[in-house]
């Protein structure tokens, strides 16, 4: 703590909290009262969550094969996983998203009896497509990492498992994904907090999360910058939660620093 | 000429240059994303170098500055940044404009679209050469300071012809997430890439035609901006000997 507060530092704190008091003084948050915009708020903060954690688990489940594919997999596995993994990392998510929803969706319709099937209700709305195109987003660039992650394995460690008799199931259990993961947790980290940032993109499909209810506050009350500020604090406080949540799992892993 | 309904024309005539197809409007939106991605990659590698000398060799106070500004850009989303930017920085100029005694500016779109991705390049570009710079073998810089050799010509025949070699992969990572980030400019209604291929395909229900092509576009970008970066790598890596042995 004291190598932190040096001279300069408290002295820029100092500004800081001034900058702070000045934007909660001058600034007008008197909307931040209105009870309609604070459900809204609290609403759109869960979603955002809720969006980067399930994409991210669906993603990830599908990185583990297309990785395993291209790792190890035969060539015509191995041709598609990588082709998947080019086309994903080399087209902006925008216009996956805009893919997925604008031309998925225009041709569900035409499909006779999709309208009176179960699926309809859930195909009639947004957030599946959301959810659809982030989750194959993160399943493209984690396939990448997770390539490289069963790539560095020891193969001193798979040797063993199947000296000591293991199906190949038990040894991709127990020995090499447990492993391939170790390796990522850092990598893992830093791409949750990169897909907390590509949430706000689902609001130009119509799917209510935090930027997008930010987004409404402006148009109701005309208010230009304040809800934009309130936006990026929350984003801060999420990427700070995320980080600080992969740190402690990554503690809690016995790891041999040389 | 009027054109027959979108439904009777085919892929190829859609994709064409002629009165009925979108293909001028589409590669004027490459155009004009090739042409933000170049302008903001420039700036943005500006930032970087100075961003990255601050953080290593310049005093505590600007290395805490430079240290806020890539935790800030890093942890917001680049669809607020532009947002609050793309108010920001128009309205900020007009107010000093408006104390000097001049009359407001409008701010060409194009230019705003560049300094906001800029900005946002800038804090990763930072990060980027930091690690670079760290990696240049110590002694070369305390064998340069031995001969007397001002920080300036240290850090010009020194340090940036010995990091570059680091620094290629990431600068190059960097330069495909900037083709990609001029997508968000779509957002706040600027005619690239995206938003070209979004008016295209609204308009005549194409959808699987023009965003395939648009995607290709892309990607096309990205193959040759691989391969243009990995010959800058084996040309920055000339004169090294190659770790296979």
């Amino acid at each position: 703590m004291k190598a932190f507060l040096q001279p300069h530092r408290i002295v820029l704190l100092a500004i800081g909290l001034l900058l702070i008091g000045l934007a909660i003084g001058l600034m007008n948050w008197s909307w931040l009262e209105n009870p309609k915009y604070q459900v809204l708020i609290v609403q759109g903060i869960w979603r955002s969550i809720w969006l980067t954690v399930v994409t991210m688990i669906i993603g990830m489940a599908l990185a583990i094969p297309i990785g395993l594919a291209q790792a190890v997999g035969p060539w015509y596995l191995a041709i598609p996983a990588r082709a998947f993994c080019t086309v994903i990392r080399g087209t902006p998510l925008l216009m996956q998203i805009w893919l997925l929803y604008y031309g998925l969706g225009s041709l569900f319709p035409g499909i006779p009896g999709i309208r009176d099937s179960v699926l309809w209700p859930i195909l009639r709305q947004a957030w599946p497509y959301a959810v659809v195109a982030l989750s194959l987003s993160v399943a493209g660039y984690e396939g990448e990492v997770m390539r490289g992650a069963f790539k560095g394995v020891p193969h001193g460690q798979l040797e063993s498992a199947k000296s000591m008799g293991m199906p190949p199931f038990t040894m991709f259990r127990r020995i090499w994904l447990p492993q391939a993961i170790q390796r990522v947790l850092p990598t893992i980290g830093g791409e949750t907090v990169l897909q907390l940032k590509s949430t706000p993109l689902v609001s130009t499909i119509t799917v209510v999360e935090i930027y997008s209810v930010a987004g409404r506050i402006r148009q109701d009350t005309f208010i230009v910058y304040e809800p934009l500020l309130l936006l990026a604090a929350i984003y801060m406080c999420i990427t700070g939660l995320i980080v600080l949540a992969f740190r402690t799992y990554e503690r809690r892993l016995p790891t041999r620093t040389a | 000429m009027a054109c027959p309904p979108p439904s009777q024309l085919t892929s190829f005539e859609l994709l064409g240059f002629g009165d009925c197809g979108w293909g001028a409007t589409l590669l004027w939106g490459l155009g004009n994303s090739l042409l933000i991605a170049a302008g903001a990659y420039a700036l943005g590698f500006l930032i970087g170098i100075g961003g990255a000398f601050g953080k290593l060799y310049g005093g505590p106070i600007l290395r805490d500055v430079a240290a806020i500004y890539t935790t800030l850009v890093r942890a917001v989303p680049e669809l607020v940044l532009i947002l609050i930017l793309y108010y920001a920085v128009p309205g900020l100029l007009n107010e000093v404009m408006v104390a000097l005694g001049q009359e407001r500016i409008i701010l060409p779109q194009f230019i705003t679209g560049v300094v906001v991705l800029a900005f946002v390049q800038g804090a990763y570009q930072t990060e980027v050469l930091r690690g670079a710079i760290l990696a240049v073998p110590h002694g070369q810089i305390e064998a340069a300071r031995a001969m007397g050799m001002s920080p300036l010509l240290v850090a010009r025949r020194i340090i940036l012809p010995l990091m570059t070699s680091n620094a290629v992969p990431g600068l190059g990572n960097l330069w495909l997430n900037a083709t990609k980030d001029t997508a968000l400019l779509a957002v706040i209604g600027f005619s690239e890439l995206t938003k070209a291929t979004y008016q295209a395909s609204a308009t005549t229900k194409a959808f699987f035609t023009f965003y395939p092509a648009a995607m290709l576009m892309y990607l096309l970008v990205s193959m040759v901006s691989i391969y243009l970066f990995s010959r800058l790598e084996k040309w920055a890596r000339r004169g090294q000997r190659d770790v296979r042995g």
